[in-house]
Formats: structure tokens, C-alpha cells, sequence
């Protein structure tokens, strides 16, 4: 036998010829397979370029960050100790003091709680204050001269010029301040900044006791100094002295927590739609290669081998499936230049959207290998096809196994296991992932499988003809009911799953603001000014929900050991932040309370022990358990307590709450402020409320939580935006493997409707019956989705999140409708010629 | 002149379900190398089944077939694909042209998978030959079912075959269309020395064979050289 032919088939000319001449005018017939690669490939590559692209940003403008390159915080004033060891570091120096406190607009009377920033010297270093006009950003350091946050100024109408009130000191507006290096949009909105000279702080008598107040210095070293090997060096004294710091480095790995889990859920999103693409890929590729049948067989006929027809079509879905992902990559980087702005107000860095080139090459990779495998799927059956095909239209497959379509399988899990294990950056989530999936698509089979059984056992002969004949097509031979439930089902899971869990994570930050809740919260309230406080609430007709003392403290030693011996020990599960706690006393126990173990403390009388309650994840951290000793510092005095109770505290409603309650008869000499908790039923009596109290006492600051919960809304708006922008790549994905999935069992209702037309049945009839076909297919793949992802968002809130569930039954229903009325609408559209033209012409087109 | 095709006890059943349904039984003949023949019968009576068992096309239940003196069972799928393009052309009732490619690239095929670079002088000739030669670059759904078969015998053709088999080449065709399309099949079977299978159930279209075998539930009834045609 005379053979010219290449031995591999990849590398024969001809297979690519002839791929080339069967494709080149009947692309479109791909088209679907195109745009469910585009589509997954756009989303991935979008998400991805986001995230390197601030990575970017953060990277570039460092600096800027911060403002200097070193950082050292504190809570209280440095001590003489403290101030020469801040000497000895050298370099450039400013220092800042910050506390919460109300300013008061003389024009108008407006109040509300600011951040005062208190600075001294020439911060920052790296990066400007932003200001309108723009010199009032040194100007307003000559003292008597404040830069007002531009919101702020907005809200209340004021102007450069205007007289403001920060406790009992006047300031003139000198600038408006645009913006601040290191600090984002968002945190500017819950509290607007207002600078001051360090020199005009005496006279606001703001420094009292007890407020939050922190004391920082900005550092500017030389260049040659080695920030890693310095801040090494200096780690111990600061930790030794109780002092925080940060560096450019370490509020870059802050910033990249913080966003990296926005962008690991959008990640996980955008895997998502891909996945759904790949459903759409698998089933356009069905379609594909049923019309292609006749071709491969004749070509088997006439002496092709059968990897040489494989060769070719794979090939041709190879070459879309570049076009797709190079097409999807390219709209993806297209779209990320547009999304920052929207994330703009959260990201503390300037945003310059440029080409990931690393996004796209992850995207190109994750999209075409998983496209190729799902594409495999149905593309290896054309191994399978008989020559037969020419001799008779419907010819009895070999069912034997195929190997292949297990080795595939396999890579496939194998394959989903690892993206998205890389995207949600971890293995275990990864494998946890898949295999969720794996039981989904396990589970929609399976209900696929027994509702053709019911559908068949128990077959309602008594109804009309078009039900019988609508209900048989569901399981009688060459059905595509398997098929259309699992993509269907599947998508609908996807989907529904999406927006259930995006629902779930949304309602866990928000506070509700309904019913009898607190909305106005005074704190920094003196002991001696309590009284008239409360008295000033009451006269306003506000309720003084909760008025509490509080006493701040440090712990000093747990069970005997000191705080520096905890440090030190590097099995220790004491977290670094534990240092100061803010600690209330009382008799009784709040209705957000209860007791887990031992009792709820007595009053201390003379010399009893002093039995303290713990809150459960706090005791957790401290590793104390009742009995326990837990030494304080209140504030130089040291105080030994006992574990008396470890708590539960509901965090989420609105009111203080504490880590350590301790009990009457102790605290009540110690130096310690207020905080009352009102209840105001309207935006002007806030004002008043507040206005009156500012008047009275400069240093009491209030928190309007109307207004933050508004802030924080508007904040979760615009996430929820972006999550709903990428669900959109789900939803369009999901629309496409809907068709491809209808146009799946296309070919088998046309032959079937023709053939009831020419026995006699009318348009209406076979239109019947198929919309009733569509209509039980489409509630039973959405239910099966809907049903699912219901329990999977409940198994994620209960294990995951450990949140309560309360699932949205509406928009599950909602998507529920639509997604039946769709595959019912789309099932009559794309078969639509089957009922209206003469039978003849619609089989003479179909083969 | 030796055997090209031949057919030894050669049976195929279906299963249908719990059933075997047999609808050849122990068919045997062969086929001496440059003849025509025609196999017919009534629909049903298992001839489009012979004709595929005997192209390799599918697996007999028992007994052998043997082209060129290969034994085809004995062969993988690939294999018999292969002999096929060395030595077998077919004409199909439904003309079977590949809907993607022109005229001239269909007929070009047989010849491509075979491996030869300049396909298309020879297949230009062809279509020529049977009088498509201004038709070249049209696409199958551009063309009149007669003008579909010219091209399919032209692709049959081309590669020169031993033995040709048709189904039915008719079939789909008008009268005077069906006339020029079997003379054509005929005179160009001549013209390259390929034996024929003509599997039809027209009888005035086998009297133009020179022997014709008859087929009935699967069994051949009679199997007799064609009195009314000169060798
Ligand atoms: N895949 C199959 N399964 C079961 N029976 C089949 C199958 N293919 C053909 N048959 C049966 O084989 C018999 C012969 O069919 P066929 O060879 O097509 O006859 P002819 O071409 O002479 O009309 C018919 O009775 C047909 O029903
Ligand atoms: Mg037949």
C-alpha cells in the first residue's frame, strides 16, 4: 500500500486544507462555541488586569502611601524615654496628633464628627495635601487657619473664608482639602479629615483624657537608609515600648489583604461565567459535530481515517477557540479600563489602567485549556462516527467505552481543580469547589434520570394528545432531555448560586438601620458632664437607650505571664492588637448577652476578688477559661481579676459592646468618659441634638449612625456593583448554553414535528407540543438549579460564613420565571419554522 | 481475470432488544474484476446491508468479505478506510458531496487523503469529463440533484477504482436525469475497467448489468448472468 501521508495527522497539510475549506464559510456555525469562550475569557481577563493593575498602582505610589517611610504610632503621649529613642532614629521629622472630635459651622450652625489631624512639621514627605487653593496647604500650618475635607465643606455649604469651631477654638477655612496621600475616597466619607497647626491644639481643650486620641511621627530618612534593615533593627524597642508603626512595606501587605479578598470573590466570580462558557462550549460543539456527521462519515467513506476527520474538526475549534479567547481577552482588558473608575473612591492610590499583559496571558491559558477539554468532550465522538451514515440516516452507534472520554473527564476535574483553586488562592477551596460541582452535576442527572422514569411509569394516558406527545418526547429514544437539564440546571445553579452567596456576603457587612435601633451615639462624655448630657437628651424628647462608663486599660499579664513573656513566646495565640481594651462596669447583663460558662459576677465588696466576664472569641484569643487570672493596667494602677464568665455577644446589633465587663464596686474611681446611646426620629432633631451638645460641651463628639449606615450603603452599592457587573458575564454566558442547548435537540424535533405534520397535525398542535416539551424541561432544570443552590447557599452561610440564613425567595423566583419563560420562548423561536413552513422545505434545508 | 470481490456465507443480524433479527442469511458470491452487477430486490430484502458489509462500511455477523483479496474483518477501521481509497468509489442515492466544499474540492478529496499534491489537475479534468468543467467552484446546494451525482461519479472516479459501488444511484432522480446519469456511470465504467455494484430495485436499470442477483428476506433467490446483455 502506497502511503505519502504523514504519520501525524497535526502536521499534514491536507488536514489543514481541509479544515480551512469546510470552515471558511461556516464559521457561524461555531458562533455560539465563539461567544461562550469570549465571554468567560473577557470576564477572567477583566478581574485579573483589575487586581495587577492596582497591584500596580499600589506598587508605584508607595510611597505616597504613607507619606514618609516611617510610621511610629501611639495611643498615649511618648514619654521622655519614648521622645529620645524617636531622636536617636534621626532623619526628617513631623508629628501629627489625631482624635474624633465635632466641628461646628458658625454659618449655619451644622455639626458633625470629624477626624482633627494636628500637625507639625512638613508631611508628608512623599506625595502633597491636595487643596483648593492649592498653597492654603502650607499657609494653613501659620496657626488659626484649617483644611476642611471637600465633602464636608459640601454638605454644609460652607466656603474658604468661613469660621469654623473645634472645641473652644475658632479656625478659619483656608483650603479645601482634595485629598490626602495614603487615604482613600471611602474612609475620607465615614470621617472627613480637618487639619490644624499642632500649635493651636492646646486651645481647642479637646485633650482630655480618654478620647481616642493617637500620636504619630512621620519620618523621612535619607535615601541610602535600608528601610527592611532598619525597621528590623528597631522592632524590638518599639515593641518593647508599645508603640505601632508601619512602613511602606507593611501598608502595602495591609492594602493587599484588604483588597485581595474583593478581588479572590470576583476571581471566583469570573471562573464562574468561565465554567458556564465551558457548558456553553460543550453543548455548541454537540451541535456542532451532530450537523457534521454526514461530512465525516462520506469523508470515512471515501478513505479518511478516522483521527484524520477528527484532526480537522479539531483543528477548526481550535482556531475559534483562539479567536474567541484573543478576542475575549482583548474585550476584557477594554472593560477594565472602565471598571476602577468605579472602585476609584476605595482605592487609596491614583488609578492608571494599562495592559496586563500578565492578565492576559493567565486568562488566554485558563480559558483555552478548559474550552479545549469541554470541547473534547463531544468532539472525540466523531472517532465514533460510521461510514454507515451515508447508506442509512439513522444508524445504530456502538456504544462501547471509550476510554478517552474518561481520561478526559479526569483532566477535567483535575483541570477546574486547579484554576480555581488558583483564583480563589487555595488548593483546599479549589478541591472543594470542583467537587461541589461535581455532586451538582451528579445530583441534576440524577433527578434527569428519575424524572424520565416518573414521566414514564406513570404516564398520564388520559390526558389530551398534544400532553402525551409532548411528555413521550421527553424519554423516548435519541431524547436530549439529559442534556438540556444539565446545562440548563446547571447554569441555573451557577447563577442562582452567585447571588445567593453575593446576597449573604453583602448582608454580613451591612448593619440593618429598622425598628427601635440606636442611631445616635455621644461619647467622650467627662464623668462630671453625664448628668447634664443625659439631661439635655431627655429634654429633646430623645430616650437614653444606653449610657455606659468606660475605662480604658491594658492587660499586663495572663495566668502569670506578662505581656512581654507572651510576646516572646512564638507558640502564643495572643494576636499583637490585644493592648489596650476599652472595658465597661455593671451589675447586669445586656439583652445581647448570655452567659456559656461559670456566673455572672457580684458586685465586689472590701477585699473580694474581682470576677470579670470575658467575651467567647476574645477568651478564645487570650486562651483564658473561668478561673483564670488576667492582671490590668488601668491606667498605672495594676489590677488582678478572675475569670468569672466567658459570654456570647451579638455584635450585630447596634449598641456598645465589650470584650471585658467588670463588675460594680471597682472602676467607678477610675479615670474613665461616657457613652450614651440615643434614639432620634428625625435628620433635624439630630442636628439640633447635636448642635445643642457641641455648644455645651466641644469635647463630646456624636456619631450619627443614619448618616454612616448611609455612607456605608453607598460604599456597598458600588461592590455590589462590581459583583453584579461580573455576574452580568455569568448571566450572558448563561444565556448562550441556554440556546445551545435548545438548538442541541433542534435537529431531532424538527425530524419528529414534520413527521406529525404530514400525518395531519396542525400548526397549533405541534406548537403545543413543543411548548409544553420546553416548558416541563425548562421547570425542571430551573427547580433542580434553583432548589440547589438554595442548599448550597444555606451549607455556605452555616459552614462557611456562619452566618444566619435567611434566603431572598424572590429573586430566586424571579430568575426561577425568567429562565423557564426563556427556554420556553427560545425553544419556540429557534424551532419556529417547524410549525409555519410547508414540511417538505424545512427537512430539504435540515439535511 | 481475478476476483476483486468475494463474499463468503456472509450473515448479519440486529439486536432489538431481547431479539436478534437477521436480515442476511449466508449470502456468498463474488465478483470477477472489471463486471458489472446488479443486486436487487424488494425494499426491506437486505440490500443496502450487503452493500455496506461488502465496503467495510460495517461488521458482518458471520462470514467474510474479501476486496482485492484482503479479508476486510480481519482489518481495523482506519485500515479498511485506507483500502477503500485505494480501490473502492461510491455513488449514494442521496449523492452524499461534502455541503462545505466546491465541486472541485469534493472530487479533489480521494485523491488528497492519498496523499498526492496537485489534486486538483486531475479532479479539473474530471469534472470536465462529466461535464461540470464551468461548474468547478460551485457548492453542492448550487446545484440540480443530476449535476450533485456527475460530480459524486467524478469523485468516484478519480481515484481509478477496482470496484464501484452505487445504491440506488437514481433514486433521487427524475427520469431523463437518471437516464444521462447511468449512462455516464456505465460508459465511465468501461472507460477505467471498475467492476460495479449496482444495488437498485429498478429492474430496467439492472438489465443493463451483466448478471443480476436477487435478493429476498435476505436471501439470494437467484443469482443469473443477464441473457439480454452481450459481454
Ligand atoms: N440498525 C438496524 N437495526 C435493526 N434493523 C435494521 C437496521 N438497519 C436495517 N435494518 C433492517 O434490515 C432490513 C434490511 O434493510 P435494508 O438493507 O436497508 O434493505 P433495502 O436496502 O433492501 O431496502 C430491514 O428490514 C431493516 O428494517
Ligand atoms: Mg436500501
Amino acid at each position: 500500500m502506497n502511503s505519502k501521508k504523514s504519520h501525524f495527522t497535526i502536521t499534514d497539510p491536507w488536514i489543514w486544507k481541509m479544515a480551512w475549506r469546510d470552515g471558511r464559510h461556516h464559521w457561524q456555525r461555531l458562533f455560539l462555541f465563539l461567544l461562550s469562550i469570549v465571554m468567560g475569557t473577557a470576564a477572567l481577563v477583566a478581574i485579573q488586569s483589575m487586581s495587577d493593575n492596582l497591584k500596580r498602582d499600589i506598587d508605584e505610589q508607595a510611597k505616597t502611601l504613607l507619606g514618609a517611610d516611617l510610621v511610629i504610632s501611639s495611643r498615649q503621649p511618648f514619654s521622655s524615654e519614648v521622645e529620645s529613642f524617636i531622636d536617636s532614629l534621626g532623619g526628617k521629622q513631623s508629628r501629627e496628633i489625631t482624635f474624633a472630635s465635632m466641628i461646628y459651622f458658625k454659618k449655619n450652625n451644622g455639626t458633625r464628627l470629624i477626624q482633627v489631624k494636628s500637625v507639625e512639621g512638613a508631611f508628608p514627605y512623599y506625595g502633597a495635601l491636595e487643596t483648593v487653593p492649592s498653597d492654603a496647604a502650607g499657609s494653613f500650618r501659620q496657626g488659626g487657619r484649617a483644611l476642611v475635607d471637600h465633602g464636608l465643606m459640601l454638605q454644609f455649604g460652607a466656603e474658604v473664608g468661613d469660621t469654623i469651631t473645634l472645641g473652644s477654638h475658632s479656625f478659619v477655612i483656608e483650603g479645601r482639602l482634595q485629598k490626602v496621600p495614603g487615604e482613600s475616597a471611602a474612609t475620607q466619607l465615614v470621617s472627613p479629615p480637618v487639619y490644624i497647626s499642632m500649635r493651636d491644639l492646646e486651645s481647642t481643650n479637646l485633650m482630655k483624657r480618654g478620647s481616642r486620641v493617637v500620636h504619630r511621627v512621620y519620618f523621612k530618612f535619607d535615601e541610602k537608609v535600608d528601610m527592611d534593615v532598619l525597621s528590623e533593627e528597631i522592632k524590638p524597642r518599639l515593641r518593647a515600648y508599645q508603640l505601632g508603626y508601619e512602613t511602606v512595606e507593611s501598608r502595602k501587605a495591609n492594602l493587599g489583604k484588604v483588597f485581595g479578598d474583593l478581588y479572590r470573590y470576583l476571581n471566583l466570580v469570573g471562573f464562574i461565567a468561565l465554567l458556564l462558557g465551558c457548558l456553553g462550549v460543550a453543548s455548541a460543539v454537540h451541535v456542532f459535530i451532530n450537523q457534521k456527521i454526514p461530512t465525516i462519515a462520506v469523508l470515512r467513506c471515501i478513505g479518511a481515517r478516522a483521527k484524520d476527520t477528527f484532526a480537522i474538526h479539531l483543528i477548526q475549534v481550535l482556531c475559534i477557540a483562539m479567536l474567541g479567547a484573543f478576542l475575549g481577552a482583548a474585550a476584557g482588558s477594554a472593560i477594565q479600563i472602565f471598571l476602577p473608575g468605579l472602585l476609584k473612591e476605595f482605592i487609596p492610590v491614583e488609578v492608571n489602567p494599562y495592559v496586563s499583559w500578565n492578565a492576559i496571558l493567565r486568562g488566554l491559558t485558563i480559558s483555552l485549556s478548559m474550552a479545549l477539554l469541554f470541547a473534547l468532550l463531544p468532539l472525540i465522538s466523531i472517532r465514533k462516527v460510521s461510514p454507515l451514515h451515508t447508506l442509512r440516516s439513522t444508524v445504530s452507534e456502538n456504544n462501547s467505552r471509550d476510554i478517552w472520554r474518561g481520561v478526559i473527564l479526569v483532566l477535567i476535574v483535575a483541570v477546574v481543580s486547579i484554576f480555581s483553586g488558583m483564583q480563589i488562592g487555595r488548593w483546599s477551596y479549589g478541591i472543594g469547589f470542583t467537587a461541589a460541582m461535581a455532586v451538582v452535576f451528579g445530583l441534576i442527572i440524577l433527578i434527569a434520570k428519575l424524572m424520565m422514569r416518573l414521566v414514564k411509569t406513570s404516564f398520564p394516558r388520559s390526558w389530551s394528545y398534544v400532553w402525551r406527545q409532548a411528555l413521550a418526547n421527553l424519554y423516548r429514544p435519541h431524547n436530549q432531555t439529559v442534556m438540556l437539564m444539565l446545562s440548563i440546571g446547571l447554569g441555573t445553579f451557577l447563577i442562582v448560586s452567585l447571588y445567593l452567596t453575593q446576597d449573604t456576603l453583602i448582608k454580613q457587612i451591612a448593619i440593618a438601620d429598622s425598628g427601635k435601633q440606636p442611631n445616635l451615639v455621644f461619647f467622650d462624655i467627662q464623668t462630671d458632664q453625664q448628668e447634664e448630657a443625659e439631661q439635655m437628651v431627655r429634654s429633646m424628647g430623645a430616650p437614653v437607650i444606653q449610657k455606659v462608663p468606660i475605662v480604658t486599660m491594658r492587660v499586663a499579664a495572663i495566668k502569670g505571664l506578662t505581656m512581654e513573656e507572651i510576646r516572646k513566646d512564638s507558640n502564643s495565640t495572643v494576636p499583637r492588637w490585644v493592648q489596650e481594651f476599652r472595658c465597661t462596669y455593671r451589675d447586669t447583663l445586656t439583652n445581647t448577652e448570655t452567659i456559656l460558662s461559670g456566673h455572672w459576677g457580684r458586685p465586689v465588696v472590701g477585699q473580694d476578688s474581682i470576677l470579670i466576664s470575658v467575651e467567647k472569641g476574645m477568651a478564645e484569643n487570650l486562651n483564658v477559661s473561668v478561673g483564670d487570672t488576667i492582671v490590668f493596667d488601668v491606667q498605672g494602677v495594676m489590677m488582678t481579676t478572675i475569670v468569672g464568665s466567658i459570654r456570647e455577644v451579638n455584635w450585630r446589633r447596634v449598641q456598645p459592646n465589650f470584650f471585658v465587663v467588670f463588675p460594680t464596686g471597682v472602676l467607678e474611681s477610675a479615670p474613665q468618659f461616657w457613652v450614651l446611646v440615643t434614639r432620634v426620629t428625625s435628620a433635624e432633631m439630630s442636628a439640633s441634638l447635636q448642635q445643642a451638645m457641641v455648644k455645651r460641651f466641644p469635647n463630646i463628639s456624636a456619631v450619627d449612625l443614619a448618616l454612616i449606615l448611609r455612607t456605608v450603603d453607598a460604599i456597598l452599592e458600588k461592590i455590589s456593583f462590581v459583583i453584579r457587573f461580573m455576574a452580568l458575564f455569568s448571566i450572558g454566558t448563561g444565556f448562550v448554553v441556554l440556546i445551545g442547548a435548545i438548538l442541541t435537540s433542534r435537529f431531532q424535533r424538527i425530524q419528529e414535528s414534520v413527521l406529525l405534520r404530514t400525518l395531519g397535525a396542525v400548526r397549533k398542535q405541534i406548537a403545543r407540543i413543543m411548548g409544553i416539551e420546553y416548558l416541563w424541561l425548562g421547570s425542571f432544570a430551573a427547580l433542580s438549579g434553583c432548589v440547589l443552590a438554595l442548599l448550597g447557599s444555606w451549607a455556605l452561610a452555616f459552614f462557611v460564613f456562619d452566618t444566619p440564613y435567611d434566603p431572598v425567595i424572590m429573586p430566586v423566583a424571579v430568575v426561577f420565571i425568567l429562565i423557564v419563560g426563556l427556554t420556553v420562548f427560545l425553544g419556540m423561536f429557534i424551532t419556529r419554522d417547524i410549525s409555519r413552513k410547508p414540511p417538505l422545505e424545512v427537512l430539504r434545508k435540515e439535511t | 481475470m481475478s476476483n476483486i470481490l468475494r463474499v463468503q456465507e456472509l450473515s448479519k443480524s440486529y439486536r432489538s432488544g431481547s431479539r436478534d433479527l437477521t436480515v442476511l442469511y449466508d449470502v456468498s458470491f463474488s465478483i470477477p474484476g472489471g463486471s458489472t452487477c446488479a443486486v436487487v430486490g424488494p425494499s426491506g430484502s437486505g440490500k443496502t446491508t450487503l452493500l455496506g458489509l461488502c465496503a467495510g462500511l460495517d461488521h458482518p455477523s458471520r462470514g467474510s468479505v474479501h476486496l482485492n483479496d484482503t479479508q476486510m474483518d480481519l482489518l481495523d477501521e482506519d485500515a479498511r478506510a485506507l483500502l477503500r481509497n485505494q480501490h473502492v468509489g461510491f455513488v449514494f442515492q442521496n449523492f452524499q458531496l461534502i455541503p462545505t466544499l466546491t465541486a472541485l474540492e469534493n472530487v479533489m478529496v480521494p485523491l488528497e487523503l492519498r496523499g498526492e499534491s496537485r489534486a486538483d489537475l486531475p479532479a479539473q479534468a474530471w469534472l470536465d469529463r462529466v461535464g461540470l468543467g464551468d461548474r468547478m467552484d460551485h457548492y453542492p446546494v448550487q446545484l440540480s440533484g443530476g449535476e450533485q451525482q456527475r460530480v459524486a461519479l467524478a469523485r468516484a472516479f478519480i481515484n481509478q477504482p477496482k470496484i464501484l459501488f452505487a445504491d440506488e444511484p437514481t433514486g433521487n432522480l427524475d427520469d431523463e436525469t437518471s437516464h444521462k446519469i447511468v449512462e455516464l456511470l456505465f460508459e465511465l465504467n468501461k472507460e477505467i475497467g471498475t467492476a460495479l455494484v449496482l444495488v437498485t430495485h429498478n429492474l430496467e436499470l439492472a438489465q443493463l448489468t451483466q448478471r443480476i442477483i436477487r435478493l429476498r428476506n435476505g436471501k439470494i433467490v437467484s443469482d443469473e448472468l443477464n441473457q439480454g446483455q452481450d459481454n
